[in-house]
């Protein structure tokens, strides 16, 4: 193809992993959400954070038109039991069930089991290393990265 | 057979719009064959841009505007560029936070990195537009990085500048800022609500007044003696605070009086021709870098070159030539 010859793909450095950091519902707790942001930006992630009171809906829209491949949903009032599922239904319905879900707040253990059976990838607590987060998202969206 | 993804997409559908942003970003081989095949229907567009210093609330006023042509019954796309970390390549895109309210009608907003761009844009928020815009996005606000100097690639980018000012971010040194003057089209000072706007908006109409290029700037311009219907940067008082709220119909009303001025002068469309040419002969030499230095790794001129370097027997731009000269050649054997 003479100029236009691409350079090998495996040349190309890998594209910066997007993500989404949203706090839906209620909830006005965001410190864990904005150090959970920067933390995956330190990591060399961009992260697009929403804000909070977002519907799911609205948060589900987000990872639509920001085409993320991963969502970090924040949550410490205890309404992830109705709000997870309801995401995770609407990522579905989108096209989007791709997106690696990460979980964290105050999840009662109890509640783990339904959360990971509504399709999230992993639940994290007060207390959680950073380092340990981040690391497993970055595994778990280079292991769906690899599968496409 | 048009490829399903370039259907979807020109029917407006958002993910299909979304994961072509994706792939043209990530420079994906398929990103680059749908913005072909959808770019016969671009051109319609009108591209807004908005520029000046983080905080001076760039991301809210997009917003409330966003918020205004949804009513017109306008189709809104949203690109907002924020910057990535020089060492990491992370970044954190903010832009969406100022989404506080409930907003209704048809924005698609999405967010980028600038990775690693300096003129206030990112390479892809250029693709990012002329995809929106074959999606059917009528008007297309872009908010860029807001550090740079002259943030000068919004003013290609885009039919018509907002340079977005807000009083208390060092009032002379906005308003003198190398480049400003001559980046906008449209002025506002912005949180008209606290104290200083009108300060902030007078030294704004000096500094516009002493700047004979701010009313010259870019082709359009005809000077009044010689009859042309010239433009001259109104500037705005606007306040985007709940409850204060004020001069956002006004700003409309001139931003619509820019688009009547650039469709009376022809303008409208050149300037998306105009940009197109830009971006091709940016690709271009990106690509012929890219070509240059292979082949020139291949035949080894390249490590030659290096090392004359080295030993400081050329200088860069004697090494440069001689690499564009090795071209084609037959390797010498030193
Ligand atoms: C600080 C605090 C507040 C502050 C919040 C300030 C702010 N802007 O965030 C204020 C004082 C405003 C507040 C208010 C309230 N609070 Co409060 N608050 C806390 C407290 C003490 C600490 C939370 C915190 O900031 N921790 C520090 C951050 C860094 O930790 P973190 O959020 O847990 O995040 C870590 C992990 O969880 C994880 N993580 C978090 N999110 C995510 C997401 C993903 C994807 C991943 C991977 C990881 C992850 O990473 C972080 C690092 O390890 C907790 C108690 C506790 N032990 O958690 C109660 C607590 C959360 N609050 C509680 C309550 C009840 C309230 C109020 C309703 C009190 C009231 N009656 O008014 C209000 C509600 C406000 C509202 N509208 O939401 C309860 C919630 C109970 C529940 N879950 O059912 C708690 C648990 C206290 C308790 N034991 O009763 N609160
Ligand atoms: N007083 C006042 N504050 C505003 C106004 N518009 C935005 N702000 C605040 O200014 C800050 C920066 O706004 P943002 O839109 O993020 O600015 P950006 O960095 O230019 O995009 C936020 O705290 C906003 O709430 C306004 O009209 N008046
Ligand atoms: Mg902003």
């Amino acid at each position: 193809m003479g100029l236009m010859k691409k350079t090998s793909s495996s040349e190309k450095p890998a594209s910066p992993i997007r993500v989404v950091v949203a706090k839906p519902g209620l909830d006005s707790h965001d410190r864990g959400a904005k150090i959970l942001a920067r933390a995956l930006r330190d990591a060399g992630m961009e992260v697009i954070y929403t804000g909070l009171h977002r519907t799911p809906e609205e948060v589900v829209r987000t990872v639509v038109e920001e085409d993320a491949e991963a969502l970090c949903i924040s949550l410490l009032s205890g309404a992830h039991t109705a709000l997870v599922p309801r995401v995770m239904a609407l990522l579905k319905e989108a096209g989007m069930e791709d997106t690696v879900v990460f979980l964290g707040g105050t999840i009662p253990e109890e509640d783990v089991p339904a959360m990971k059976a509504a399709g999230v990838a992993g639940v994290y607590g007060p207390g959680s290393d950073l380092k340990v987060i981040t690391a497993d998202l970055q595994a778990k969206v280079e292991r769906v990265r690899a599968k496409a | 057979m048009r490829d399903q993804w370039a259907e979807k997409l020109l029917a407006g559908d958002r993910l299909a719009l979304a994961r072509a942003i994706t792939w043209v970003e990530n420079e994906d081989e398929r990103g680059l064959s749908l913005l072909q095949e959808v770019f016969p229907h671009t051109g319609k567009a009108w591209v807004i841009g908005l520029t000046g210093a983080p905080g001076a609330g760039k991301s809210t006023l997009l917003l409330r505007l966003a918020e205004a042509f949804s009513k017109e019954d306008l189709k809104v796309g949203v690109v907002a560029v924020d910057p990535s970390s020089p060492f990491t390549g992370g970044a954190l895109l903010g832009d969406r936070v100022r989404w506080q309210r409930r907003i209704a009608g048809d924005i698609f907003f999405r967010s980028l990195a600038s990775r690693g761009r300096l003129g206030g844009l990112s390479r892809a928020a250029y693709d990012a537009i002329r995809l929106m815009d074959a999606a059917g996005r009528q008007v297309i606000l872009v908010e860029t990085v807001g550090v740079g100097q002259a943030e000068v690639d919004i003013m290609h980018a885009a039919h018509t500048v907002v340079v977005v000012l807000a009083p208390g971010l060092g009032d002379d040194i906005q308003a003198n800022k190398a480049g400003i003057a001559e980046i906008g089209d449209i002025f506002v000072v912005h949180k008209a609500d606290r104290e200083g706007a009108s300060d902030t908006a007078r030294d704004m109409r000096m500094a516009l007044g002493l700047s004979p290029e701010a009313r010259g700037r870019r082709e359009g311009y005809t000077p009044p003696e010689e009859g042309g219907p010239a433009w001259f940067p109104p500037v705005f008082l606007v306040s985007s605070l709940s409850g204060k709220e004020r001069g956002l119909e006004t700003l409309m009303t001139g931003l619509y009086q820019h688009r009547r001025y650039l469709e009376a002068r022809g303008l409208f469309g050149e300037r998306v021709t105009e940009e197109d040419r830009r971006r091709m002969e940016e690709v271009l030499s990106e690509e012929a870098l890219r070509w240059v230095m292979e082949r020139a790794k291949e035949d080894g001129t390249l490590e030659e070159v290096l090392e004359a370097l080295k030993r400081k027997d050329v200088d860069p731009r004697t090494a440069a030539r001689r690499i564009l000269g090795g071209i084609g050649e037959e390797k010498r054997v030193p």
